[in-house]
């Protein structure tokens, strides 16, 4: 893999995140996350989804009429995420319940429309395949991690693993429930933007008003 | 009666599709830096969700459903697996009709809604509010003020992040978290809120 | 005209890309290839989803009665449970509908198959009551050793459905288990907590007087004696849902469910 292809792939993770610098695919990140093995099934579906629907418009970008681009575009999408939910609810049944409709929603999930839009229909497939790969690693990645942090301090355990024993079993650790609620993601999604962006200051968004320091002799 | 009024206050207030099964967060989190365009966005989404639910549940209900075409003699059949495409093609259509119905006879409300038109037809909350009313078999009356429920309390959601944003600017955030970060911050706390409104029954 | 497809297609694929055919000839293929996809993943799919599907509900139902566990072979387990549809008001047995193709939940919503509840009865918030119920009798022989009924109600964000499993005496409780719902995680969820659950097992439904007393306290249970025996501990933080359970424990196991059904059991083993 040459060094451009690796940039593909790698920015996504950090400089380019879907999630936390391009708005993309926030909302099936927070629904589905109160524990692990339902992020990885969600991780694992969309980027199956990005990849291959980047691979297909790739393939007929050259000829797609301008005026019907956007549902060309939904109807491929649409009928890759019928694939994969029929195939979730073949091999994976128990758990694809408790992705209810999320599964669906990835026909509108951003990232998908984004990257076909704005990658696929201009570069080849091998580099859409790999752009597809990198976003759905990106998306996969903050997805990871908001859910072992609600799975391992909202239940003590990591994909259905008691990790830290819980009080009621006559253990010692007594779960965060705030980590159970929904709202959690979104604190832990801000505590990540901030980390990565003081580590990474270039994504730094600059305020809207600069706040003045006024001396109390001075005149504003 | 009393039914579709619990659905109505259900829809808006408990289960709100914005903040309490963030859907629509794309659009929610982007458009929302000022009440105007908040408000233009909540409007489109008010009217476009009024509108694709009730179709959608006809298309569910005399179309796709188990026994659905026994009006046309195929009762065994089921097409079910064909909803995703087909909402999401009537919500397409729907808003492609619509912006050419207002560009034609509201041009006035068409600039005001500008940009915010096709935005709406990759909207999560449109197609979730129509897979959850497909999930719970809803009739088409139920469908409508589901709809509309829905609409309402999207846009209400997102006028209200818009208040506090606006609010926000002048507040000294950390440089990591400006922006986007307390915007999440933010909604997560707004989130909070309104699951005070758990537990309520008409 | 003897060009062949291939040729045919490169003709098309040769026009420009805003030309009307072009557009129509596109839309056309792309219609055609997308729903050959779909149409084939979801036939060739189906009867893996079916399986799926009813081997998930036997499942739930044998964790009901506690004939559950990781060794037990489904199928074998379920060979011995007769599925038999009951008339919810006269409590008789029918055969007006077939239990292997009645589904219950449509049958709520549908008119003709359900009744309306007015707001004094409904007390478990289900909304209409269907007219016809599967129950599931555990047989060894000719000899039931439990009646597996189906239950359903309001917790606090959506409608549990679960199953609860008498023994003969149609008073002790076997288990009664949730296998869907959408309650919080870690507060009303906790319905599928093994610790919460398994305390239904040897509970008695209804008290000496004969009257439904069986229901989940607030908070911990401090009955004592005879009146422990018809209390289970409340759900930590989640007295709604637990206030859902009672309530739909109480419709169904009393006049406007399985009461009448009950009624005609005990009759029939003459007591």
């Amino acid at each position: 893999m040459n060094s451009v292809d690796k940039k593909i792939v790698l920015d996504p993770l950090l400089d380019n995140n879907p999630i936390t610098l391009q708005i993309l695919g926030i909302c099936s990140a927070l629904a589905v996350t109160t524990s692990l093995a339902p992020a990885l099934l969600m991780s694992a579906a969309v980027t199956a989804v990005v990849v291959l629907s980047n691979a297909s418009v790739s393939l007929i970008r050259n000829h797609v009429p301008s005026s019907i681009r956007i549902i060309v575009m939904m109807t491929i999408i649409a009928s890759l995420v019928i694939v994969v939910d029929q195939v979730l609810k073949a091999f994976a049944y128990d758990l694809a319940k408790s992705l209810t409709v999320f599964v669906g929603l990835i026909i509108t999930n951003c990232i998908v429309l984004g990257r076909t839009e704005a990658f696929a229909m201009k570069n080849g497939v091998r580099l859409s395949i790999l752009d597809g790969l990198g976003n759905g690693l990106g998306y996969s990645l903050v997805l990871i991690i908001v859910a072992v942090c609600r799975e391992l301090f909202g239940s003590g355990s990591l994909l259905g693993h008691q990790i830290f024993p819980l009080v009621t079993a006559g253990g010692w650790y007594n779960p965060n429930g705030l980590m159970l609620l929904a709202p959690s993601a979104f604190f832990i999604i801000g505590l990540m933007i901030w980390g990565i962006r003081t580590w990474k200051t270039a994504q730094v968004e600059k305020p809207e008003y600069q706040i003045h320091e006024v001396h109390r002799t001075e005149i504003v | 009666m009393e039914a579709y009024a619990s659905l109505l206050i259900q829809s808006i207030f408990i289960e709100n599709l914005a903040l309490s099964f963030f859907l629509g967060m794309c659009t929610f989190l982007a458009v929302s830096k000022t009440i105007e365009t908040a408000a233009g966005l909540g409007a489109a989404v008010i009217v476009v969700q009024g509108i694709t639910m009730p179709v959608n549940n006809l298309i569910f209900q005399y179309l796709l459903k188990p026994g659905a075409l026994a009006w046309v003699g195929l009762p065994e059949l089921d097409l079910s697996f064909l909803g995703f495409i087909a909402y999401i093609g009537v919500i397409a259509a729907l808003v492609q009709i619509l912006e050419m119905a207002l560009d034609r006879f509201a041009p006035a409300l068409y600039l005001a809604l500008g940009v915010f038109l096709p935005l709406i037809t990759v909207n999560c909350a449109i197609l979730g509010g129509t897979l959850f009313m497909v999930n719970r078999d809803y009739d088409f009356g139920e469908s409508i003020i589901y709809g509309l429920g829905t609409g309402i309390g999207w846009a209400l959601a997102v006028v209200l992040l818009a208040g506090i944003r606006e609010k926000l600017k002048y507040s000294d955030v950390p440089d990591g978290l400006q922006g986007l970060g307390i915007t999440f911050i933010t909604v997560g706390l707004m989130s909070l809120g309104f699951m005070a409104f758990s537990g309520m029954k008409l | 005209m003897s060009a062949s497809p291939v040729t045919a297609l490169g003709r098309i694929l040769a026009l420009p890309n805003d030309s009307t055919r072009k557009t129509i000839a596109v839309a056309l293929i792309l219609s055609l290839v997308c729903s050959m996809v779909v149409s084939v993943s979801a036939v060739v799919l189906r009867p893996l989803q079916i399986e799926n599907a009813s081997a998930d509900r036997q499942r739930n139902i044998l964790a009901a009665a506690n004939l559950l566990d990781e060794n037990t072979n489904v199928a074998d387990a379920f060979s011995k449970i007769e599925a038999r549809v009951v008339d919810l008001s006269s409590g008789d047995f029918t055969d007006d509908v077939d239990a292997e193709n009645y589904d219950q939940r449509r049958a709520a919503r549908d008119p003709a198959m359900s009744t309306p509840l007015s707001s004094e009865q409904d007390i478990a918030s289900v909304g209409r009551r269907e007219r016809y119920a599967i129950v599931y009798l555990v047989k060894d022989g000719e000899a039931i050793e439990q009646i597996i009924l189906p239950i359903h109600g309001y917790g606090l964000w959506s409608t549990l459905y679960g199953f609860i499993a008498l023994e003969p005496d149609l008073n002790t409780v076997v288990g009664l288990k949730y296998y869907e719902h959408s309650e919080t995680a870690g507060l009303g969820a906790e319905v599928d907590n093994p610790a919460w659950y398994s305390q239904w097992k040897g509970r008695r439904v209804f008290d000496a007087s004969g009257a439904l007393a069986l229901h989940v306290a607030k908070g911990k249970s401090r009955a004592v004696g005879n009146a422990a025996q018809h209390e289970v501990d409340g759900l930590a933080g989640a007295t709604l849902t637990g206030n859902g359970v009672t309530n739909m424990l109480h419709f169904w196991l009393g006049e406007q469910g399985f009461g009448p059904f009950l009624e005609n059991m005990r009759k029939r083993a003459g007591g």
